[in-house]
């Protein structure tokens, strides 16, 4: 026997809607048999997992700063993956632009005189950071046809290694202990919040803003067309006259400068000094959030609050039921699996073939 | 008559209720938030057998949570889950929480946390640690006697202050006994990686190694030494089960005792925010059975222990030369804590260079 998926002469716009909603469906359901088995109540998971985290201001708020970041590395992400350019790299170019946006403010610290220039030089030192060594990898495939999946990877190492040496070298504390850690940002090196007392800091008002950008240009100008033909048809954009290299080098410029962004509004943010390790990964969960949110800005959005919901609601299961953190992850992998395999579903169907000898299709 | 009923019944049923939340209220949650695993059979494993330690010493006056595998860029958040959540107690139980417990325990100022590696405190802030170092000397004594080939391996995490003091001792230790020996450093750059660890112990071991010891939490290279026939030391807690043929001895972080007389003080209302640098002799730094070493070379590990129990030995004793020649400490004098606890310099003879 064998399984065939041949391509559906039609694609429904409302499967296309509802596909992700069944997969996610499907993951709770999955999810609470594992959580049965560990002998808790599923229905009591469920609330923990989903709803406590909405149901508490402090919480909301933590829930938002952590899908920013990944909404805007992966929006970024989203430009390249459409014109089939694959950057793994942002984690690495989300160090590069908290490293180099950190430093303006390890400079700038204790200066005299006037400091409202410090915290816009931050960012732009970090949005260019993030697209310069974003670059790295994008010249290499242009000019040399080396594989940018395997530089940027291996980028993201060198990059977390320089931060690493940055902050036990030049930019430590000098009454630090000779602990691997700069200084304390002043005030005016730091993401104002946007309620006293509260957590949610401007980094999160930029992120949308720059998501909003992004979903823009996608959809309303003729980069964003150019992007979207690549990615579908690499050879009709060819004949459009559409150039591989400076598009490669556009998307590259693109998701790097994203993800450097994200850097240091997290460094500016809720960091507020540099340290060895800036991020909980948010460069590679981002990968996994563009995909779950099929590469569209909205999409992005959405997943990027699914998955932070389901990181701090594991947290308070954590806590609560004591399940395993363990099972965070296999869910949010399982979740991931499962809409991707709803993607396919939806763009193919399965035809059983008995014996499986000279069938025609997709093996 | 009849009212006199409702009224007491009424009475009872206030009680009832006022009782309810007191009593729950009455017993102190504590939480720990860990870097590593639970499982990882090292720092935050040991850490955790505290956690279980403290449930069985104060059962019904204690409560017990913890977080695991939380990321340092990550952990203000899990800090203060815990803080919301009803904790009274919280114990950040590694370097890189020291920031983010300072921003929690200023917005929960009724709560007590406990941090640990850390020098920052605050009214409600308290930093512990252990003096490693010392156990490391002992340690460092074997090795010298027990090297065939001259040559120790050492497979170090971050270069912080802990982790040089540790190799300097265990220099110093192995010196005393083997003015030749050869220390090889490979860092590794993580606290807990089993793959990255085991690989650094090969290449340890190529490299003419004959004895591993380790400042990363994971039995890895334990275990590679034990597949090559070596000797090691195991990390954090007795991994003896691990490499039964291989293993020396192990510096075992004995927490239990301090976690379970700071829960006490929370509870009596004695808490008070201090720094805690325990050693061998407080039972915070635990050495493991000296195993797989002949009488004599067990005598000295068990005499230099004694030592430092009861103070006649101590492992930063002068004269302490750095790489450079240049003198650390001088003759008759023993390096002051502050010393020790900003270490960044090498002590002669090791052949590695430190960021500055």
């Amino acid at each position: 026997m064998r399984l065939d998926l041949l391509p559906r002469a039609r694609r429904s716009r409302r499967l296309d809607l509802l596909a992700p909603a069944l997969a996610f469906l499907a993951a709770v359901l999955i999810g609470g048999i594992a959580v049965a088995a560990l002998g808790v109540p599923p229905g009591q998971a469920f609330l923990t997992y989903f709803v406590a985290p909405l149901s508490e201001v402090w919480s909301l708020q933590e829930v938002a700063l952590k899908a920013a970041p990944l909404a805007l590395i992966a929006t970024g992400l989203a430009f390249c993956y459409r014109a089939n350019l694959w950057n793994i790299g942002a984690e690495g170019q989300y160090v590069a632009g908290g490293l180099a946006g950190g430093w303006v403010a390890v400079a700038a610290h204790g200066s005299q005189g006037p400091t409202a220039w410090i915290l816009p030089a931050m960012l732009l030192a970090g949005t260019c950071a993030g697209i310069a060594y974003a670059m790295i990898p994008a010249l290499l495939r242009v000019r040399l046809g080396v594989s940018e999946i395997l530089t940027s990877l291996m980028l993201v190492y060198v990059a977390q290694l320089l931060l690493d040496y940055m902050v036990r070298g030049p930019l430590r504390d000098p009454q630090g202990y000779n602990f691997p850690q700069s200084v304390s940002f002043d005030d005016a090196a730091r993401l104002p919040l946007l309620m006293a007392g509260e957590s949610l800091h401007a980094g999160v008002l930029i992120g949308l803003v720059g998501i909003g950008l992004a979903a823009l240009v996608l959809t309303r100008t003729l980069f964003g067309f150019e992007v979207r033909t690549v990615g579908a048809s690499p050879r009709a954009a060819r004949f459009a006259g559409f150039s591989d290299a400076r598009l490669t080098l556009a998307v590259f410029a693109i998701s790097g400068g994203a993800a450097g962004l994200a850097g240091i509004c997290e460094v500016a943010g809720r960091i507020g000094q540099l340290q060895p390790e800036i991020s909980p990964g948010y460069g590679f969960t981002a990968i996994i959030v563009a995909f779950l949110g099929r590469l569209s800005p909205p999409g992005i959005l959405l997943a990027a609050l699914v998955i932070a919901l389901t990181t701090i609601g594991g947290e308070g299961a954590q806590i609560d039921l004591k399940l395993p953190l363990d099972l965070t992850r296999a869910f949010q992998g399982l979740l991931l699996g499962l809409v991707l395999g709803a993607d396919v579903l939806t763009r193919y169907h399965v035809r059983i073939v008995p014996g499986g000898a000279g069938a025609k299709g997709i093996p | 008559m009849g009212s006199i009923v409702t009224r007491l019944a009424g009475a009872l049923l206030c009680a009832a209720v006022a009782a309810g939340p007191a009593r729950a209220a009455d017993k102190l949650k504590v939480g720990f938030v860990y870097v590593g695993p639970v499982a990882d059979y090292g720092y935050s494993y040991q850490h955790d057998l505290s956690r279980k330690a403290l449930a069985e010493a104060l059962p019904g006056a204690v409560e017990t949570t913890f977080l695991e595998n939380v990321p340092e860029a990550d952990s203000e958040r899990a800090i203060e889950k815990l803080a919301r959540s009803g904790a009274g107690l919280i114990f950040t139980t590694s370097f890189g929480f020291m920031e983010p417990t300072l921003k929690v325990a200023k917005k929960f100022p009724t709560v007590k946390f406990e941090h640990a590696t850390g020098y920052k405190r605050a009214g409600n802030v308290s930093t512990y640690s252990a003096r490693f170092y010392e156990g490391r000397y002992v340690c460092g004594k074997i090795a010298g006697k027990l090297s065939k080939s001259g040559t120790v391996g050492y497979i170090a995490s971050f270069p912080i202050p802990e982790v040089v003091s540790g190799i300097n001792a265990f220099m110093l230790g192995a010196q005393s006994v083997n003015p030749d020996i050869k220390l090889k450093i490979v860092w590794v750059n993580t606290w807990f990686d089993p793959g990255k660890e085991a690989e650094a112990a090969k290449a340890l071991l190529a490299q003419g190694a004959d004895i591993l010891t380790q400042h990363t939490d994971s039995a890895a290279p334990l275990q590679e030494a034990e597949k090559a026939g070596k000797l090691a030391f195991g990390q954090s807690s007795d991994q003896y089960r691990f490499a039964p043929k291989a293993q020396l001895t192990s510096i075992v972080d004995d927490w239990n005792g301090y976690v379970i007389q700071e829960a006490r003080a929370v509870l009596d209302g004695t808490w008070k925010s201090h720094d805690s640098w325990g050693g061998i002799k407080d039972g915070m730094v635990v050495l493991a059975p000296f195993t797989n070493m002949p009488d004599d070379v067990k005598a000295l590990a068990e005499e230099t222990k004694q030592g430092i129990v009861a103070g006649r030995i101590h492992p930063f004793e002068g004269p302490v030369l750095k790489q450079d020649g240049s003198v650390a400490v001088k003759a008759g004098e023993r390096a002051p804590d502050p010393m020790i606890l900003g270490m960044n310099w090498y002590v002669k003879g090791i052949d590695d260079r430190l960021t500055q």
